[in-house]
């Protein structure tokens, strides 16, 4: 096995976590209060931040928890998450989507292209297309018409049929967490934390395939955290389970994986020519004595830099959830345990 | 269990009977009253606003009152020192479910401890969120049994039922947890973790806890714990190492330092949430102590009416001869007018 394993690490392209080879540390700076928040709007675990073409930034932040109505034929919930868009300067908005019947626990929220705002909602398990005014343009996904009381020892919704993780072949999710797109405009969503796969559909919402069940293997996931894809259509997934990115052609084909840099709980990839990747080695949301540092990375796996580590000041991280990378050196993140957002200029 | 159950006296059946009726005698003796009014109608709450349990009651350095209170939502409001209503702070705000503490800190920052999220949360004098201590559980797909197993195991940087905060003339934070822990843990003022006393098992020895429901510090930066359930007060040194125990004063609900020179200790033997016959007789007053545990005199006692005490659930005494009270059942603050020069001796 000892033979065997560099020879397998080789062939599957892994770049092995190796301690004497030193990071480089990326400078940077954390720009004070970036979004002006009115004083009635706070935003609560900063699931995800993105921009658009504009520079306008979108934050899906947990609020609160959902409601349950007692005395129902069956025990319904909602609310529990909000949608806030700022100007570039971090001016706030607008609120889009309020009382939406999908919002609970939100997850991460995504611009596409077309400046289209994609949001996932861990809990009602719907992937959400906004346009650009903020109206409903498509949806994936349903949410559970009712909760189970009381709650199922594992927390999943078991709406999509089979065991969670197994892999079904359907549109529906449990626990999605991530959404991107190819140049075609085919919609990659990982799901997630109840599943453990990639869900593909493409442009108009038909239910193409998924790939990956939970597990450990070449295309399996443990959970499948964050997902992101480059400009040839490679899909980049992050499996928080495994501790691993793991790469695919756009058919769910295994490619590679690169297991240096932690729990990939946030990934984003540059626009442009020159693509890079951002990934979060996101500390756990109960201790900030470890990780939390961000990865910049060459599309091969190979390790630019690094920054940050977790903490709660300014330039400290507390579990990340979500990176933008529009632009390479001015970066959004979404940070859990802080309840906020930075902005961070790399230098 | 059997000592309880042979016992036919009224203590032993009233420690029999949980936590919902714990109350104890103070055994301080010849205590000075302490003469006090309340002032009348001090908080003017905006028609059609209502405070509901008052569990949280500070005062920053220009005198404004915060009450974090237990509405139909948690809420926490601003105002000014002559009790005019300024603003909300922190409506809608993830972090607020179930009020149990708010402090204000040496610089004006604001601190609310809320049980129900198990999150602690630094706000800056404006009403900005600037620290987020603990975190709330993650929402489940549906309501949960209440848990009633054993304690779990304690963790760094997660309450369990937080219920206050305190601070050092360093900034090092203090936070009592709570109702499913019992220690109290020391952070760093950037939030990170330092020492812990206690653990999440209830004791009786020093240096364990049964329910800290109440934490202060003084200049030198001694810790003061309302140690409830073990019906004492402990004093840690700034280590968190036992130092001494104040248990002559009653059931040991909330504890507060006053500011200044010559420091001094508020601690109330609140009536509980819960009253048999008799009890109001025996509970309900608040003790003046010097820091050592001296008594210097008690004002106040049970009762549902203004300038009586039902259940009070926190103190503020930044100024000594000023105290600003906050009750739960009553869903009242009162701001009290101390006249410890009139104060007398009573035999009780």
């Amino acid at each position: 096995m000892r033979y065997v394993l560099p020879l397998l690490l080789a062939t599957l392209g892994v770049h092995p976590v190796s301690a004497q080879t030193p990071v480089p540390e990326i400078a940077f700076d954390s720009a004070p209060n970036p979004l002006s928040l009115p004083d009635d709007i706070y935003l609560g675990e900063a699931a995800g931040v993105a921009t658009n073409s504009k520079g306008d930034i979108f934050v899906f932040t947990r609020t609160g928890h959902p409601t349950v109505s007692l005395g129902t034929s069956r025990t319904f919930a909602h609310g529990g998450s909000r949608l806030f868009e700022f100007d570039k300067t971090g001016k706030f908005v607008r609120e889009i989507g309020a009382n939406s019947y999908g919002f609970m626990v939100a997850q991460q929220v995504r611009i596409d292209p077309q400046d289209n705002i994609w949001v996932v909602d861990q809990m009602t398990n719907y992937v959400i297309k906004f346009d650009p005014q903020g109206r409903v343009a498509m949806l994936l996904g349903r949410k559970a018409e009712a909760v189970t009381v009381p709650a199922p020892p594992q927390r999943t919704q078991a709406i999509a049929g089979g065991a969670p993780g197994a892999g079904e072949q359907t549109d529906l999710f449990e626990r999605p967490t991530d959404v991107a797109w190819d140049a075609a405009g085919d919609i990659y969503v990982a799901d997630g934390l109840g599943n453990a796969r990639v869900a593909k559909f493409n442009k108009n919402g038909v239910f193409i395939k998924s790939w990956g069940a939970k597990g450990s293997e070449p295309g399996n996931f443990g959970t499948a955290r964050s997902i992101a894809v480059d400009a040839r259509g490679n899909v980049y997934v992050g499996d928080g389970g495994n501790r691993r990115i793991e790469v695919f052609d756009g058919d769910g084909n295994f490619k590679t994986q690169y297991t240096n840099v932690g729990n990939p709980q946030a990934l984003c990839i540059t626009p442009g020519p020159n693509q890079v990747l951002f990934v979060s080695n996101s500390n756990p949301p109960n201790d900030i004595d470890t990780a939390g540092e961000i990865y910049k990375m060459r599309l091969d796996g190979s390790v630019i830099g690094k920054f940050g580590r977790a903490g709660k000041l300014p330039k400290e991280f507390g579990t990340v959830n979500a990176i933008d990378c529009r632009s390479e050196n001015a970066l959004y993140v979404g940070e859990i345990g802080n309840m906020r957002v930075q902005k961070l200029t790399l230098h | 269990m059997r000592r309880c159950l042979a016992s036919l006296f009224a203590v032993a059946l009233i420690l029999c009977a949980g936590p919902a009726l714990a109350q104890r005698k103070a055994t301080a003796e010849n205590v000075p009253e302490i003469p006090y009014e309340s002032v009348p109608d001090f908080l003017k709450l905006p028609a059609g606003e209502y405070l509901g349990e008052a569990v949280g009651v500070a005062t920053n350095s220009k005198g404004h009152v915060f009450v974090y209170h237990r509405s139909a939502v948690t809420r926490l409001f601003e105002f000014d020192q002559n009790g005019n209503f300024v603003r909300e702070i922190g409506k809608g705000y993830y972090g607020f479910e179930f009020a149990h503490s708010v402090r204000v800190d040496a610089e004006d920052n604001i601190w609310t401890v809320d049980e129900g999220t198990n999150v602690v949360t630094k706000f800056s004098p404006e009403g900005k969120v600037l620290m987020v201590l603990g975190r709330r559980p993650l929402a489940e797909a549906g309501p949960i049994a209440t848990y009633t197993g054993p304690n779990l195991p304690a963790q760094k940087y997660i309450f369990c039922r937080p219920t206050d905060v305190a601070w050092d003339p360093q900034g090092d934070i203090f936070i009592s947890d709570g109702y499913c822990n019992n220690r109290v843990v020391k952070y760093d003022r950037n939030g990170r973790f330092l020492a812990q006393e206690g653990s999440e098992k209830a004791g009786k020895d020093p240096g364990q806890f049964n329910l800290p429901h109440a934490i202060a510090a003084d200049a030198q930066g001694n810790v003061y714990v309302a140690d409830r359930s073990n019906f004492r007060y402990q004093v840690l040194d700034n280590n968190l190492k036992p130092k001494a125990v104040y248990d002559n004063v009653g059931v040991g609900w909330t504890v507060c330092v006053s500011q200044g020179p010559h420091q001094y200790l508020f601690a109330s033997n609140s009536n509980p949430n819960g009253n048999r016959p008799g009890t109001w007789a025996i509970t309900g007053e608040i003790y003046k102590m010097e820091l050592d545990g001296t008594i210097l005199g008690r004002f106040g006692h049970a009762s549902k009416e203004f300038g009586g005490f039902q259940v009070v659930h926190m103190m503020d005494c930044r100024n000594p001869n000023e105290i600003i009270v906050g009750e739960i059942e009553s869903w009242r603050v009162q701001k009290l007018i101390l006249k410890p020069q009139a104060a007398k001796a009573v035999i009780r």
